[in-house]
């Protein structure tokens, strides 16, 4: 046995020594992606169809755990000197990635220097805009990007006696369906995913409201939280309210709450257009997929919602015929047949107008016009600087503040007011804290 | 008297054997604990490009955040009733096992068994059993007309982070509790019998402060285990949440510093974390170490 395990450790030494000699031909870029399950089995499928259109490079595919965990090891590993070529970073970690200038390095320079072909608007500008800095370079390549819709459940609208191809628009609507919803028996009318992305941050833009000064932080680091204003104050103080009537219920963080709407617990959902997947294989009733809803006494017609999920960043350090081979693999992610693709079978929206235009061609949405949904919510009209993005330091530290504030209004603790007081002044805090660290850099 | 003193040969000998231990020491205690020392003066981005001194900052900074204190308050308690169940509950358990005659060895097995689950693993089983949606136990809770949302209430929230911390524990202390209880000579009991002292007399006089060389000792691994062995079981249940309930200091720790990315907060609360197990280890040692009689 013992001598078995010695000859095992031994060949994986001699295998570990040779194979980078043996593989010398092609040369090796490494991807850290966060995408478990379903997702990861498709991101693996992507790295394989590039490994077999050419012969020069190898992309390799290591899953790091969640998008927090995959960002603090791509970070870990540059402070080691290891950074992979390419890292997935959450749309949350963007201000950070961004102000770590030496750190990366910015898509559309590799591009240039690798002499492939880049034109950065093949892409949907809301998307694109994200990722982009003040003198519009765009700094990463938007992968996985997705947008908040409502998922409602037609059996049960039918159960009580609403129209399934009429979904509620307007948060009054919601109201009023989830009361019938009640009525029918249901345990809540509404419950949501994401509760900061999706009804603070995204009903800012939504409602073409201010999140933060400076362009919700575009225009520079210096910038504060708005989010107590009347917007805020009123669609928070509406949910507590609906809480206590069960119009609506907190699922918990994240999207923990999935389950009530696949178990049929709420009959209506707000989530990540990306959530379509996990629906799709878990419920087994009809759905549909519709607008977020908007408050119809705050604006006549709304702006357009703003996107999460993770863009693909290029890390400093590495040679530079290794670029290349990034800047090959960026290029075949970008393709219109692959990000058709991507679109078509995970839910996230596609990044370039080519590959909208051909999911459009093949009437893909003819058949599937739910799918066309969040994409139609995110370029309905053109971004104002309310709704292209947000951009804060320290956002992930910023967003359990929000948590916790919000659970502590919700369970009835303090007012929706002091619940967004204490967001901005704790928030504000750390975005100071931030900005001092980044102006040190640019000195 | 003959000279029984080892004398070694060589000035360097004696140092090369403690060598090993002093090197880990070195590299997995000293050296971390002086970092964090370092770090928790400055204020640095996260990938390390620059960072700037800020003196005592960083500490002022985060006596201001009324999230901090709350986290102190909460590791308190939480400390405090972790440690008290896990061991009233398996003192009481090592007490019933140890009169056990037939089938002993199935009991003890079982009461050991939860050591082998790993705490995130333990988690995951309470936090399934829980969940508000799809929980067995919640679907009970909630068929008797209690409404069980534990994202939501940090009352019901904190309940199952100690319930599971405490399940988590018994097993642990169980051993050691039924090891003390068998070396304590039966004699003794049976002389106290025969004076007429009953069960409980007997255990308040006997068998308690002849165990209190290992209450003493579980005292101080319990405690340790609350601070910092209890991470994993957050992690996976409440991610310090809802509001706080259940944040206690090592999870705000990992928290603020590895999600986070904020090092130099994270370096102070380690740093005081540091100072508030040291300061409990000393008068653990200095003033209740002196009622124990071994």
């Amino acid at each position: 046995m013992i001598q078995k395990r010695y000859f095992f450790i031994v060949a994986m030494f001699v295998w570990a020594t040779v194979l980078p000699i043996s593989a010398q031909a092609t040369e090796d870029i490494q991807w850290w992606h966060a995408m478990g399950g379903k997702l990861g089995e498709k991101v693996n499928e992507l790295a394989s169809g590039f490994n077999s259109s050419q012969n020069q490079y190898r992309v390799v595919p290591v899953y790091k755990g969640n998008y927090t965990e995959t960002m603090t090891a791509g970070i870990a590993a540059f402070r080691s000197r290891r950074p992979p070529h390419i890292l997935q970073v959450f749309e949350v970690g963007t201000a950070t990635m961004m102000a770590a200038r030496r750190a990366i390095r910015p898509i559309s320079e590799v591009m240039a220097q690798a002499g492939e072909p880049f034109d950065s608007s093949r892409y949907i500008a809301s998307i694109s805009g994200y990722y982009t800095s003040m003198d519009g370079e765009m700094l990463s390549l938007p992968f996985n990007s997705s947008t908040p819709v409502l998922y409602y459940n037609k059996k049960a609208f039918k159960k009580a006696g609403l129209d399934p191809e009429k979904p509620p628009k307007t948060w009054q609507q919601v109201e009023d369906y989830s009361k019938k919803l009640l009525q029918a028996g249901y345990e809540c009318g509404f419950s949501t995913a994401w509760i900061s992305w999706i009804h603070l941050e995204n009903m800012s833009a939504w409602h073409n409201r201010a999140f933060g000064t400076k362009a919700n932080g575009f225009d520079g680091f210096d910038t504060r939280l708005l989010i107590n204003g009347e917007l805020g104050v009123k669609h928070l103080s509406k949910l507590v309210e609906w809480q206590n009537k069960k119009i609506f219920v907190y699922g918990g963080r994240r999207n923990l709450g999935n389950a009530k709407f696949n178990s049929e617990v709420c009959p209506m959902y707000t989530e990540s257009s990306a959530g379509y997947a996990g629906f799709k294989a878990a419920a087994d009733f009809d759905f549909g997929i519709s607008e977020l809803p908007y408050w119809s006494d705050v604006v006549d017609t709304p702006q357009n919602t703003i996107i999460g999920g993770a863009s693909l960043w290029v890390m400093a350090g590495h040679k530079s015929s290794e670029y290349r081979g990034v800047a090959k693999f960026m290029n075949y992610l970008s393709s219109p047949a692959i990000q058709a693709d991507w679109h078509q079978s995970t839910g996230y929206l596609p990044i370039t107008k080519d590959a909208y235009e051909l999911t459009k061609q093949s009437g893909y949405y003819k058949k599937n016009p739910d799918m066309e949904v969040a994409l139609k919510q995110m370029t309905r009209v053109a971004p104002s600087k309310n709704s292209r993005g947000l951009r804060f330091g320290n956002m992930v530290r910023i967003r359990d503040i929000i948590y916790n504030e919000l659970e502590g209004v919700l369970s009835g603790e303090r007012s929706a007011k002091k619940g967004l007081d204490a967001i901005v002044k704790n928030g504000n805090r750390l975005l100071r804290k931030f900005e001092r660290v980044s102006k040190t850099r640019s000195r | 008297m003959d000279n029984r003193q080892t004398i070694f040969n060589s000035r360097y000998l004696p140092y090369l054997l403690l060598a090993p231990q002093l090197i880990i020491t070195a590299i997995f205690f000293i050296w971390p604990a002086f970092s964090a020392l370092i770090q928790s003066v400055m204020m640095e981005d996260p990938f390390g490009l620059e960072s700037v001194y800020v003196g005592m900052e960083n500490f002022k900074i985060l006596f201001a955040d009324s999230e901090y204190l709350d986290a102190l308050g909460v590791t308190g308690i939480f400390s405090l009733l972790v440690c008290f169940f896990s061991l009233t509950l398996s003192l009481l358990f090592a007490l019933l096992a140890d009169r056990i005659i037939k089938g002993a060895g199935i009991y003890k097995t079982l009461l050991i068994w939860p050591y082998a689950v790993a705490p995130a693993v333990a988690g995951v089983l309470w936090l399934f059993l829980f969940n508000p949606t799809v929980g067995i136990f919640a679907y009970f809770l909630q068929w008797l007309g209690y409404d069980w949302n534990h994202h939501l209430n940090g009352g019901q929230a904190l309940l199952l982070v100690v319930v599971a911390g405490v399940w988590k524990q018994i097993s642990y202390n169980f051993l050691f509790f039924l090891a003390g209880l068998q070396a304590i000579p039966r004699s003794l009991i049976e002389a106290a019998a025969i004076d007429g002292a009953g069960a409980v007399r007997r255990f308040w006089t006997i068998i308690l402060p002849l165990l209190s060389p290992t209450t003493f000792f579980l005292v101080v691994i319990n405690i340790v285990y609350a601070f910092f062995d209890t991470f994993g079981i957050i992690h996976q249940v409440t991610e310090g949440g809802p509001d706080g309930a259940t944040n206690i200091l090592v999870y705000k720790v990992f928290h603020d510093g590895f999600l986070g990315l904020d090092l130099g907060s994270s370096a102070v609360q380690s740093v005081i974390l540091m100072i508030i197990v040291g300061f409990l280890t000393v008068v653990q040692f200095r003033y209740v170490e002196r009622e124990v009689h071994y």
